[in-house]
């Protein structure tokens, strides 16, 4: 079957099985390998993209449910250039370790930031609670939201107009 | 020499706070992974590339009657069908494992675990490969399966292993260490002797990225590349290049980026075989990747220790020996990644922190129908389990003697001039200062502020315990006249080449799962020759682009690999004191290293930096004689001792009296790993082992029912911590650097993982004291923990 999509802001259009799952058509026919595939069962978040600006897991949406649909994958995050908040706290608070995971939890992040800018410590324990990370322990996660969080302001201005962010 | 630092605080101190050597600085990997730019095994793509999938076995045991593959071959994206009797053809059906047993490639006369591997399908693209694996009929003749460890040498049980010559039960092996009539005598005239049965349930390291490979065999120039999921590419080179007869230079094996390994990434498995035999077979690159199902049923588990520990010690809190007789479960095949001489890993380290008069262990390891493994999820070759029992076993003599579990502790540590400690088990400890390290933990927690709070709470029917432990670790193996896997010394290479312009490029033996080592190993060179970390580039992970080692587990990184780096940049520093006494027209002995140039002695004007030696080194100018041009080296080190990290641990927990669920409310970790090159990278590291270490306490267990179904099969059932069930880490840490390395460092990675289980298991059984328990099995699940509050402590399995 025949479908179309924006991705990452640019229209995209495939022959595809009907049964493709989303994060094997991001993956091997888009060549977007930084969103990532970890357990099947919708547990480990580390293939977590947006549709229409929410946080799913593509490894339990099929292809063509996004069909006539927005994805955003992690490598829509840097604009311009510019690293998002989201990837500068993650590096400056070390909320990552062997970084599988850590493309779905900033695509989780950057959500919750947009919702609300100034998430508690439990808010953001909660944001993240689908997602597992087998390395941080989740402390340095905890910080590097926080982080963005507080440098978010920074940006502003800086995004481009039309920004789904 | 021994130095307290106060807790760090989180701080985020730029790199240019401190450019060159040890210290916070932030990682060079990260950019990319931010990006999504990272590079894993599934990332690769190869023009013409085929797709594996591995046909498992839905029994436990089972005879193979017939495989037909007739309807998959004629599936019309189907390139190859391959079963046991196939490789069999080829003498490839079966291969070592890493502890000299043998394991099935492909399943050949029988099927002896769930999920064993019984064919392959070579596709063009996944889906159909799987496909392909629903057309494959086999039929199997079921028998009976030996789950129950403690049936498995019964009489009656039925032999899994009848592929063994004259193999008449399931025994595996025997092992013992220690004195035994030592410590009989001492048990004899003890005041006070505890016993207690502590099971350490079967786990699963289950890291992020699975296990997978592309194989690419050229067959023109018969070269072989791997991209693997390997820890340990070298040695995984050796092994293949023995097993298969290609010729090992002919064979390049590549771990790129690797999503955790946690030791689930150290054995061979057969789905690399399969895939190196289906890029032979069908002159195509050839990708495989295990779903989750397929790694946590299959690959490399952990623990599965049933443990009697016996403890002695007088009425007044001294312990006198610990004596120990453990029933070890290692699955079907013996796949155990161990120095060859250890079959039990480093569990000879049971004796703990502690200072006794006599110990004994008595092993005896078992093949049952389950997955082959053993040594994996960050255990330090079975420290976890022998760490486990100590703290474990001196918590049941707190309770027998109703002291504090905390200064029955001091009481017993082994003294700052006992070092270096020769055990009773034979294992020399480099370097300790206990201690401050135990009351270090005691202070940041406020312990005893936490024992009124927790009497106060007792008194309203409340659930609060505090949960301590001590522990002490060996990584770093090892010393190669001890130590080898499969006879391979467990030595590790470093080269160091500094270019004309002074930037530079070391490569490495081992291997990062997440560890940063593209950061620290840039900032150990850093220290040693004065070019900031920006400046030096960390190859590792290409076996024809680095020196041969044996990878990375067991926290050896930094106790082996760390000290090649630290040594091969000594080793050109010397050569470039030479150039320089040449350019300064000096003597060689004239000169001070100041961080980065060499100086003539009290003349700070006439210097040369390192960069300026590179460049003459490189140059058209004259050398001193006999100094050959090029700034380079490259050394192979073999660590004379293991190091041996320690920490102390403190956990409280709340239980809630009406369903037993357990919360982990804080938990401090005081660690010292000696000489610590990137605290922020070690807090990471600590923080990763506690959340293993609740995840094993209170939720993870690899369960079978009695047809030998796996229970833990999917991350619906296997349950990892969230970040809801971990709380905000606190971290401390003394410094007591080992005397054998060269800057004095021990290795962190495994050090949480090991020390934390007891910590929140004496936790939770402290809460419960009001019921009158002493001991409480994991994993203390809500369900668990109401057993036990009604009196039905239930061993896990």
């Amino acid at each position: 079957m025949q479908v179309t999509m924006t991705v990452n802001g640019a229209e995209v259009t495939a022959d595809i099985e009907p049964r493709l799952l989303l994060v094997h058509f991001l993956r091997d026919h888009l060549g977007l390998t930084g969103t990532h595939w970890g357990c099947d069962t919708s547990n480990c978040g580390t293939c977590v993209v947006w549709l229409d600006g929410e946080p799913v897991k593509s490894c339990t949406v099929l292809t063509a449910m996004a069909g006539g649909h927005e994805v955003r994958t992690v490598e829509d995050l840097e604009r311009d250039g510019e690293l998002d908040p989201v990837q500068q706290g993650f590096i400056q608070c070390h909320g990552l370790q062997c970084g599988f995971c850590t493309p779905g939890m900033m695509m989780t992040t950057r959500a919750l930031l947009d919702r609300n800018p100034n998430p508690s410590e439990d808010e953001i324990r909660e944001a993240i609670s689908g997602q597992i990370c087998r390395c941080t322990g989740y402390s340095t996660i905890v910080r590097s939201v926080q982080w963005a969080a507080a440098h978010d302001g920074d940006r502003e201005g800086t995004v481009p107009a039309g920004s789904t962010s | 020499m021994t130095v307290t630092e106060p807790t760090a605080t989180p701080e985020f101190v730029d790199n240019d706070q401190k450019p060159v050597g040890h210290g916070r600085m932030l990682r060079k990997e990260d950019p990319r992974f931010v990006r999504g730019l990272g590079k894993y095994v599934d990332d690769i793509q190869l023009p013409g590339m085929l797709h594996l999938a591995i046909l498992r076995s839905p029994l436990a045991h089972a005879r193979i009657v017939s495989i037909d593959t007739s309807a998959a071959e004629a599936h019309p994206k189907v390139k190859a069908v391959v079963t046991g009797a196939a490789l069999a053809e080829q003498n490839l059906a079966w291969m070592p494992t890493l502890s000299n047993d043998v394991q099935a490639v492909l399943a050949t006369d029988k099927v002896r675990f769930q999920g064993q591997e019984v064919a392959f399908v070579v596709a063009e693209d996944r889906y159909s490969a799987r496909d392909a694996l629903e057309l494959i009929d086999v039929e199997y003749e079921e028998l009976e399966p030996v789950i129950d460890v403690r049936r498995a040498l019964a009489d009656d049980a039925p032999v899994i292993r009848d592929d063994l010559e004259n193999k008449a039960n399931n025994h595996c092996f025997d092992w013992e260490t220690g004195d035994a009539t030592a410590t009989e005598a001492v048990f004899d005239s003890a005041d006070v002797i505890v016993s207690e049965d502590i099971v350490y349930p079967r786990v699963h390291p289950a890291p992020m990225e699975t296990c997978g490979c592309v194989a690419d065999y050229e067959r023109v120039d018969g070269k072989l590349t791997l991209w693997c999921t390997s820890q340990a590419p070298h040695a995984h080179r050796t092994v293949y290049a023995l097993v298969a007869g290609l010729p090992e230079h002919k064979i390049r094996i590549i771990a790129p980026d690797i999503g955790g390994g946690f030791g689930n990434k150290v054995p061979i498995y057969p789905g690399y075989v399969c895939s190196i035999v289906a890029s032979l077979v069908t002159g195509k690159p050839v990708k495989w990747m295990e779903d989750r199902t397929e790694n946590l049923v299959s690959t490399g588990f952990a623990r599965d220790y049933v443990m009697r520990g016996e403890i002695a010690a007088t009425k007044d809190g001294k312990i006198l020996a610990i004596r120990t007789n453990v029933l070890a479960d290692h699955g079907a095949f013996n796949g155990t990644a161990a120095p060859i001489k250890y079959p039990a890993g480093f569990f000879g380290v049971f004796t703990g922190s502690y200072d006794l008069q006599a110990a004994y262990c008595k092993m005896t390891a078992v093949y049952t129908n389950k997955a082959p493994g053993g040594v994996a999820y960050a255990c330090s070759f079975r420290i976890t389990e022998a760490v486990y029992l100590v703290e474990r076993i001196v918590d049941c003599l707190a309770y027998e003697l109703d002291m504090d579990p905390a200064e029955l502790r001091l009481r017993n540590l082994i003294k700052p001039d006992q070092f270096p400690y020769e055990t009773r088990t034979g294992w020399v400890y480099d370097s300790g200062n206990y201690e401050p390290a135990m009351r270090k933990a005691m202070e940041m927690a406020g312990y005893d502020e936490l024992r009124r709070e927790q009497a106060e709470k007792r008194d309203r029917g409340e659930l609060m315990g505090i949960g301590v432990s001590f522990f002490t670790e060996a990584v770093g193996a090892g010393p190669r006249k001890d130590m080898d896997i499969l006879g391979l010394g467990m030595a590790d290479g470093c080269e160091l080449r500094v270019h004309p312009t002074g930037k530079a490029v070391v490569r490495l033996s081992v291997k990062t799962q997440g560890q940063g080592h593209e950061t620290t190993y840039a900032q150990i060179v850093a220290e040693e020759i004065g070019i900031p970390p920006a400046d030096i580039e960390v190859v590792h992970g290409d076996t024809d682009n680095t020196p041969f080692g044996l990878g990375t587990y067991g926290s050896r990184s930094t106790p082996v690999s760390g000290a090649a780096a630290a040594l091969v940049a000594r080793k050109v520093r010397d050569k470039a004191q030479i150039i320089a006494s040449g350019m300064l027209e000096v003597s060689v002995a004239d000169l001070e290293w100041v961080k980065g140039s060499f100086q003539v002695k009290g003349d700070p004007t006439s210097a040369v930096t390192i960069q300026d030696i590179a460049m003459r080194a490189h140059g058209a100018g004259d050398l001193p004689e006999g100094i050959e041009g090029a700034l380079e080296a490259q050394v192979c080190y073999n660590p004379e001792n293991l190091t041996y990290p320690f920490g102390a641990y403190i956990c409280v927990v709340d239980v809630d009296p009406g369903t037993g669920q357990v919360k982990v409310r804080r938990f401090v970790a005081v660690d010292d790993c000696g000489t610590r090159i990137n605290p922020m990278i070690i807090e990471g590291q600590v923080h990763g082992g506690l959340t293993d270490g609740v995840g094993m306490a209170l939720m993870e267990i690899v369960a079978f029912d009695e047809e030998g179904n796996c229970l833990g099969g999917s991350l619906m059932d296997y349950l990892i911590p969230t970040a809801l069930e971990v709380p905000d880490w606190e971290t401390g840490h003394t410094v007591t650097p080992s005397p054998h390395h060269p800057i004095g460092a021990k290795g962190v990675g495994e050090s949480a993982t090991v020390g934390s289980p007891p910590a929140i298991v004496n936790a939770v059984v402290d809460a419960l004291k009001p019921y009158r328990i002493r001991h409480a099995d994991m994993p203390l699940t809500p369900s668990r923990v109401w057993d036990a509050m009604q009196g039905r402590p239930t061993p896990p399995i």
